[in-house]
């Protein structure tokens, strides 16, 4: 926790704070939870593990997602490039000898590197011209992979490396790595927000020329959250063949994923840190609930979206923090009255 | 020859493209929206007529005379709905909204009509399979000059419009500054409204095309709101002739490519496409037409 | 006769008020000059009038109507008409098609095409051209122009002179004074004090959203509309 100098705001008694209570709380509870999560692998069965790594791979593409909308702006529908990118990435590596997890590893810094390599492209374009370039992104590698013949073309393919554990070791194996994933991946979105580009990146969303008049460097800043959303999304996918074993190129790189992302992010609440977490927890409930409705659920998802962007756009976590206030981890800024009565203690 | 067939093809298909694009370039033009349901409603409006025409055995050419009205209306009240409450929100939500859409109504299609694809292309009769013989391996078929002159036809059209008339006029007045033209009487919701019934017509006629031309599904909308975005930026957003010469391009660029293989075909529309906005012309046009003029 | 009464205005940008509780009548064929430093409210006021910025109190009453819930454009359907601050012309239409914008849902009245160009020769010439190749002077009479199409009972001019050449500054004038002399109602809001009390017959003063003076401009001077300009007969000075 840092304190900024208060020597020039001692007229008014008031200073300017990373942390509240609430966030030193909160921080504390983040730790505390990923501690005792490390250990499920050894409490439940092999059936519960899996589940809670698709719950970790939504929370990580939530919080790519969100990292990209909430926080720089930048709409996308085609996220997917880097989660077929990421699986298909790591079976190409297994096919040449690649150790399976070594080459999810692999992959998601792969990922990382198409993003970087497809941002001079891609982030010269705004709004719906970003949405709607990302998919066609998106649908050009679709169709670039499914050209390749030892990538399985059109129907599918397995991962096969992951033979040589039993299911209940490898099922704990994916589960570590997916939860060591998210923890690096929302360190980085945590400092990424922490640090000047933080700021730079909420006034790059609130007005980009704006932001770039009074400096900021609007295209590095975007640059470093696409590769990092572009990782994320990447390790995501390669996670997603890890746990389920099989892909197909049109569902791993179907624009459903991007659906399903803008579900969680919306209902969860864009542009804050816990917002995608809450969304990523909300979605798989309800995907554990109706996922065998069919055609019902995706209209239901579809419907409750539009709802959300429209009249609950602050989402779930916006109106509960909107109202206190709240912050689970320091991100912002508090305004905090120094008390001329040590016994009083007030905070914004 | 079989080069000459696939540039003649590919300009025919270019003018399905540009009816697909126009839709999509004039609600940007007017309202700074990108309607990402835009391939879906087209695909709507094919069903719309497929249900007609099966119902009342009736060409779906007829057909299209019915469902145009009430597709039409649609437009009105999606605008007057959902999409004007969306433009108050701010720069993201219009997108969410209609991404959101999208996925309604492909599910709500998927959910009453099932998955299998389906083709108007036999209850046309004549008209979509014949074609002229030009010369030994060059066959120009008959719907394909019919969709290229209805691009031409609505595209002229709606530029006609946009140039001398009130409506236009006001259309071109509200998307240029729209609480200014409330400031002179010109009820900008109602222009959005406008907008968007007629967007949401040019989508439902080039799906009806495309189902006889070729063939729908509940899951074709996505495919054709690409194309219809690949069409309006190489063709130069916010032009609405440059939409069918985008069009034409896409269209050339995508049976070209199928000439050399036909997995390529689709390809090679992207290619174009991502070639197009990664060159400095691409984005000197961008820049310059996105600044807010519907095209005149 | 009333034309227009404004009833304890309010109204916002955000969370800071720029029109406090503002009220103002304004007589059938009166000319009303709104004068006031830079952030009192002036521009607020007439855009809140014309239904360009939502009011968050108070009532605007056009000829007995009440108007306040009523969006822009069917306030201008009742006779009243802002020329904007900036002008605000359609920048890729011409001149004769920000015209004809306005006139298409016209009231009927005098002012058609022809009449307003007749009204503003020096726009003949020019009727073809794109409004945002225009200078400044002709902007400014074209928005009036194109306010006077929609054959307005009352003319709301925001900022007559803001950004023009004295010589452009003249021959709008000469415009608003011929249109005076025919009757119209018009409200000014000109930062020029002696200009504005020299067109018209009575002035208000705002400061800090507040209304500070009202007074014929025949019965008060210069130097008492200063001083309520800048605050200067307040205790303590101005803030």
């Amino acid at each position: 926790m840092t304190t900024v100098d208060t020597r020039s705001v001692t007229a008014t008694g008031w200073t300017v704070r990373r942390s509240s209570r609430a966030s030193r709380i909160g921080s504390l509870a983040l730790v505390a939870i990923v501690v005792v999560l490390s250990s499920l692998p050894q409490v439940f069965g092999a059936n519960v593990v899996q589940q809670m790594t698709t719950l970790l791979i939504l929370v990580i593409l939530a919080s790519m997602w969100n990292a990209l909308a909430g926080y720089a702006g930048l709409v996308s529908v085609g996220q997917q490039t880097f989660i077929g990118f990421g699986a298909y990435g790591t079976i190409f590596l297994t096919q040449r000898g690649v150790a399976p997890y070594l080459a999810v590893v692999l992959a998601a810094a792969a990922s990382a590197a198409l993003a970087a390599a497809l941002s001079p492209l891609v982030l010269r374009l705004r709004g719906g011209q970003f949405a709607v370039g990302t998919w066609v992104v998106a649908e050009a590698i679709a169709l670039l992979v499914v050209l390749d013949h030892g990538l399985g073309g059109g129907t599918g393919i397995s991962l096969r490396g992951l033979n040589i554990y039993s299911p209940q070791v490898r099922r704990a194996y994916t589960f570590w790595l997916a939860l060591a994933f998210a923890v690096v991946l929302l360190g980085l979105l945590f400092l990424l927000l922490r640090r000047r580009t933080g700021a730079a990146l909420q006034a790059i969303r609130d007005d980009e020329e704006a932001a770039a008049s009074l400096g900021v460097r609007t295209m590095s800043v975007k640059f470093v959250v696409f590769v990092l959303s572009g990782f994320g999304c990447g390790a995501a996918g390669a996670l997603i063949l890890a746990n389920t074993l099989f892909i197909q190129t049109q569902s791993i790189f179907g624009v459903q994923w991007s659906a399903y992302m803008i579900f969680m992010v919306l209902v969860g609440g864009i542009g804050t840190f816990e917002g995608p977490i809450i969304g990523a927890v909300l979605f798989f409930a309800i995907q554990q609930q109706f996922a065998d409705s069919g055609a019902w659920y995706l209209i239901g998802l579809g419907g409750v979206a539009i709802a959300f962007a429209l009249f609950l756009p602050r989402g779930v976590w916006g109106l509960l923090g909107d109202r206190r206030q709240i912050r689970v981890l320091p991100v912002g800024y508090h305004l905090h009255r120094r008390p001329s009565n040590p016994a009083v203690t007030e905070e914004a | 020859m079989s080069v000459v067939n696939a540039i003649v093809q590919g300009i025919l298909l270019g003018g399905l493209y540009a009816l697909f694009a126009c839709g999509l370039s004039l609600m940007f033009g007017v309202m700074r929206i990108i309607n990402l349901a835009h391939g879906d409603i087209a695909v709507l409006g094919a069903f719309g007529v497929w249900v007609v025409t099966t119902q009342l055995g009736i060409s779906p050419l007829v057909a299209l005379l019915i469902a145009l009205p009430v597709m039409l209306a649609l437009g009105y009240g999606l605008q007057v709905t959902l999409l004007a409450r969306s433009l108050k929100a701010g720069e993201l939500t219009p997108l969410l909204t209609t991404f959101g859409l999208a996925i309604v109504i492909q599910n709500a299609l998927l959910q009453i009509f099932s998955p299998d694809v389906r083709s108007l292309g036999a209850a046309t009769g004549r008209l979509s399979i014949g074609s002229w013989r030009i010369a030994d391996r060059l066959a120009v078929p008959y719907l394909g000059i019919l969709v290229l002159v209805l691009a031409v036809a609505v595209l002229g059209g709606l530029q006609l419009m946009l140039a001398r008339t009130r409506f236009g006029r006001e259309m071109r007045a509200t998307a240029q500054d729209p609480d200014t033209a409330g400031l002179v009487g010109v009820p900008a919701p109602a222009v959005y409204a406008q907008a968007t019934a007629i967007a949401v017509g040019t989508a439902t006629l080039a799906g009806v095309f495309l189902g006889i031309h070729a063939s729908f599904a509940p899951s074709s909308g996505p495919t054709q709101l690409i194309f219809a975005f690949e069409a309006v930026v190489i063709g130069g957003l916010g032009s609405l002739w440059g939409t069918l010469v985008g069009g034409i391009v896409l269209g050339i660029a995508q049976t070209l490519g199928a000439l050399i293989d036909p997995q390529y075909s689709i390809l090679a529309g992207h290619i174009v496409f991502l070639v197009v906005l990664a060159s400095p012309r691409g984005q000197l046009l961008w820049r310059r037409r996105a600044a807010g003029s519907v095209a005149a | 006769m009333t034309l227009l009464t404004v009833d304890s205005l309010v109204a916002r940008h955000g969370l800071l008020p720029a029109v406090r509780e503002v009220s103002v009548s304004v007589a059938d064929g009166e000319v009303l000059a709104l004068v006031g430093a830079n952030g009192a409210g002036k521009s607020t006021l007439l855009r809140t009038i014309a239904g360009a910025h939502p009011a968050s109190g108070g009532r605007v009453v056009l000829d007995g109507e009440d108007i306040t819930g009523l969006p822009a454009h069917q306030r201008v359907a009742r006779g009243l008409a802002l020329v904007p601050e900036g002008r605000k012309l359609f920048p890729e239409l011409t001149v004769e098609e920000n015209l004809l914008v306005a006139g298409g849902r016209a009231r009927p009245g005098p002012w058609t095409l022809d009449a307003v160009l007749g009204a503003f020769p020096m726009l003949q010439p020019l009727r073809r051209r794109r409004a945002a190749t225009l200078s400044g002077g002709e902007q400014q009479a074209t928005a009036i122009a194109r306010a006077l199409m929609t054959n307005p009972r009352l003319l709301l001019v925001d900022e007559v002179s803001l950004g023009l050449s004295p010589h452009a500054v003249e021959t709008v004038y000469g415009c608003l004074r011929a249109l005076i002399r025919d009757g119209a109602t018009v409200v000014l809001v000109e930062q020029d004090l002696a200009r504005a009390l020299t067109v018209a017959g009575r002035v208000v003063c705002l400061l800090e959203g507040r209304v500070v003076l009202r007074a014929e401009t025949s019965g008060v001077t210069r130097e008492q509309v200063t001083e309520a300009y800048f605050g200067l007969s307040r205790s303590g000075g101005a803030g």
